[in-house]
């Protein structure tokens, strides 16, 4: 374990819950994800990995429990507020813009980062200028990062589908995160592509970014992350280094069903 | 003058099919030069009726630029435009004209007219904010529900506030437009002179300011579509969920496309007001909304030079043709020599009365077959012509969140 691993938590999930109606969907989960490492999130079809994504990043807030954020207390905050208190995110079903580019899909990703006023922007300042110019570099940069800048003009729709899985990685990198969530990564990769991920994974984290990803290939989760938390029906069955969490029991009966 | 050249050498290079927007700049600019030198020349000098229309047209140039932010930028629909364009008219009769002597007020208010430009442009915005803030929290139809329905209210407020407005009579003799100077000419009549204080009665002079109104907004809106808000924009209009989680504070955004697009219809109503000198609650009714959605759709949604074409040809084709078919119809059956068609008989008022009556359902066709036959509008946008080509996309619908699929 890293040094920066020790320190304090950069995100704890603290007794979250989350209801749809009669549905509880997340149920009383804790955990902390430590500063620096890779942290997955597993478990079956509908055990709330990405609901409880979507309740970290304030799209739907969660109904009970607290989410704290490098030591600030998120629960609530508006998507936009996470987006730049530093949590950057990808989809399970890509959600890149469709009909804009590459480049300003990654430009776009900048976004909260940027200062232009509507004045700046009615009048092309020169101050408007030059920060156009740098976001367009840091772009550039980013596509490059994740080994897609031969697309840098096309559209995000013409992509091949490698391809839009690391632009949305470029566009959630531009929001200059310090905490990334993948929602499955490496969902409908080839073996190849997958290695390529994990590779990329790393990469990330080498740059000081904590990654917390939700995957369902077992090889990338064992291969890549540190710990593990284990969902099953909204409830936290286990959480541990990929072995512990492989040899246990009820990660082995949510995942195989009860043998009688 | 080099970058002039330089541009128009580009136009002339690349194949104006893919992008024709440099061109049509090119030849709008011309168009706008030589339109009332070739009026006057076509007319033999009594073309001020034409000119003072083509000027009426800007007006409407302004505002498809402005709704154009808002249905073509932010993806919103708008479907009560027309009560900023209202708002903006009123606010330049209320600064500019004895009226308020005759409210409780008991005074007078006389702006300068580019002041006023100025407040009711910040009236119109005001009003758009006071509209958004609470409403642009829906989506989609509900947003074109409440925006119908403020369209309403507002003429009718102007209509029924007779103790403020003078309700149906509306307001009349609103102060005509001062430049601190004009150069008088040939042009319109006098020796050539400089002239201070000079007052714009002149179809001419409205038509010039007009020209440079309309290139400094195609400026300001070129620069905030290519900015970090027209990006903003651009990505909440094709999915706000990610929009959001990106960083973009989409309420704002919103908000802003919509205060922007309604400062432009402010902006254009004072002038109109201006230009009019008379102000009534009948000007501004749900017609007017709809024509000019028409133009913003029918000219290329989201891109500018599209929308400026479109409003040209629309207001030609209201203002011009169709006034004019009932006559050209009764032309028509002599010089095919049936005149026998023009004869009314029992029900049948004759062929010009019969096109009169019919006049609408031709504008309909016609708009109609431009639709079908060019659905991403005259010119469209690039991203427009695509989504067209592709097929409409597919929504990824804010549900998708719940359903965990894997």
């Amino acid at each position: 374990m890293t040094v920066e691993a020790t320190a304090a938590p950069i995100l704890r999930i603290d007794h979250v819950m989350k209801r749809f109606g009669g549905l509880v969907a997340v149920d009383d989960v804790t955990f902390d994800v430590k500063r620096g490492e890779i942290f997955a999130l597993i478990g079956p079809n509908g055990a709330g990995k990405t609901t409880l994504f979507n309740g970290i990043t304030g799209i739907f807030p969660p109904t009970g429990g607290r989410i704290i954020f490098d030591g600030r207390e998120i629960t609530g905050a508006k998507p936009h507020q996470v987006a730049s208190f530093g949590i950057a995110r990808t989809f399970q079903n890509i959600r890149l813009f469709e009909y804009m580019s590459s480049l300003d899909n990654v430009r776009l990703g900048q976004h909260c980062r940027m200062h232009a006023k509507l004045w700046d922007s009615l009048f092309k300042t020169p101050a408007e200028h030059r920060e156009e110019q740098r976001v367009t570099e840091r772009a550039i940069e980013l596509l490059q990062f994740v080994g897609i800048e031969r697309h840098t003009h096309t559209y995000a729709r013409n992509l091949p589908y490698g391809s839009q899985r690391r632009l949305e990685i470029a566009r959630a990198l531009a929001t200059n995160p310090s905490l990334l969530l993948l929602d499955e990564p490496a969902a409908g990769f080839t073996p190849q592509e997958k290695v390529e991920l994990m590779g990329l994974v790393h990469k990330i984290v080498d740059q000081g970014i904590t990654v917390f990803l939700i995957e369902h290939d077992m090889k990338v989760v064992m291969g890549v992350s540190r710990r593990i938390v284990v969902l099953d029906h909204g409830e936290k069955i286990a959480e541990g280094t990929p072995d512990e969490v492989r040899r246990d029991k009820r990660v082995i009966e949510a995942y195989l069903g009860t043998q009688h | 003058m080099s970058r002039l050249m330089a541009s128009i050498r580009s136009t002339w290079e690349h194949d104006p099919r893919k992008d024709p927007n440099e061109l049509v700049y090119v030849l709008l600019g011309i168009g706008a030069l030589v339109f009332p030198l070739a009026v006057q020349v076509a007319t033999r000098g009594s073309g001020s009726f034409l000119i003072s229309q083509a000027a009426d047209a800007g007006v409407y140039v302004l505002l498809a630029i402005g709704l154009n932010v808002v249905v073509g930028f932010a993806g919103l629909l708008d479907l009560g435009y027309a009560a900023f364009f209202a708002i903006g008219a009123y606010t330049y009769a209320f600064v500019a004209s004895d009226h308020t002597e005759f409210t409780p007020i008991h005074q007078a208010i006389h702006i300068p007219f580019w002041i006023a430009l100025l407040v009711g442009m910040f009236a119109a915005a005001g009003a758009g904010a006071v509209l958004g803030a609470p409403t642009l929290r829906l989506r989609g139809d509900y947003l074109a529900i409440v925006t119908l329905g403020f369209g309403e209210i507002v003429p009718r407020l102007f209509r029924n506030l007779g103790d403020w407005t003078s309700g149906v009579n509306g307001i009349s003799a609103l102060d005509t437009p001062t430049l601190p100077v004009w150069l008088n000419g040939p042009w319109s009549g006098d020796s050539l002179q400089l002239v201070q204080n000079f007052k714009i009665i002149d179809p001419l002079a409205y038509y010039v300011i007009m020209v440079i109104l309309v290139a400094i907004c195609i400026v300001l809106v070129s620069n905030l579509r290519r900015s970090r808000l027209g990006r903003a924009w651009m990505a909440v209009r094709e999915d706000e969920v990610a929009a959001a989680a990106m960083g973009v504070n989409t309420v704002g955004v919103k908000l802003l496309a919509f205060s922007i697009g309604a400062a432009f219809s402010g902006f254009a109503g004072t002038f109109y007001g201006a230009k009019l000198s008379l102000v009534s609650p009948e000007n501004f009714g749900f017609t007017v909304s709809i024509t000019i959605l028409i133009m913003v759709v029918l000219g290329g949604m989201g891109n500018i030079p599209g929308v400026i074409v479109g409003s040209l040809l629309i207001y030609y084709v209201i203002f011009n043709v169709l006034p004019g078919l009932p006559n050209m119809a009764a032309d028509f059956a002599n010089s095919i020599g049936a005149p026998g068609l023009n004869t009314p008989s029992g029900e049948y008022p004759g062929l010009s009365g019969e096109v009169q009556r019919l006049k609408f359902l031709i504008f309909g066709l016609i708009l109609v077959l431009t639709m079908l036959l060019r659905p991403q509008g005259l010119i469209p946008s690039r991203q427009r012509a695509e989504e067209l080509q592709k097929g409409v996309h597919e929504d990824t619908v804010i549900e998708d969140l719940n359903a965990e699929t894997t």
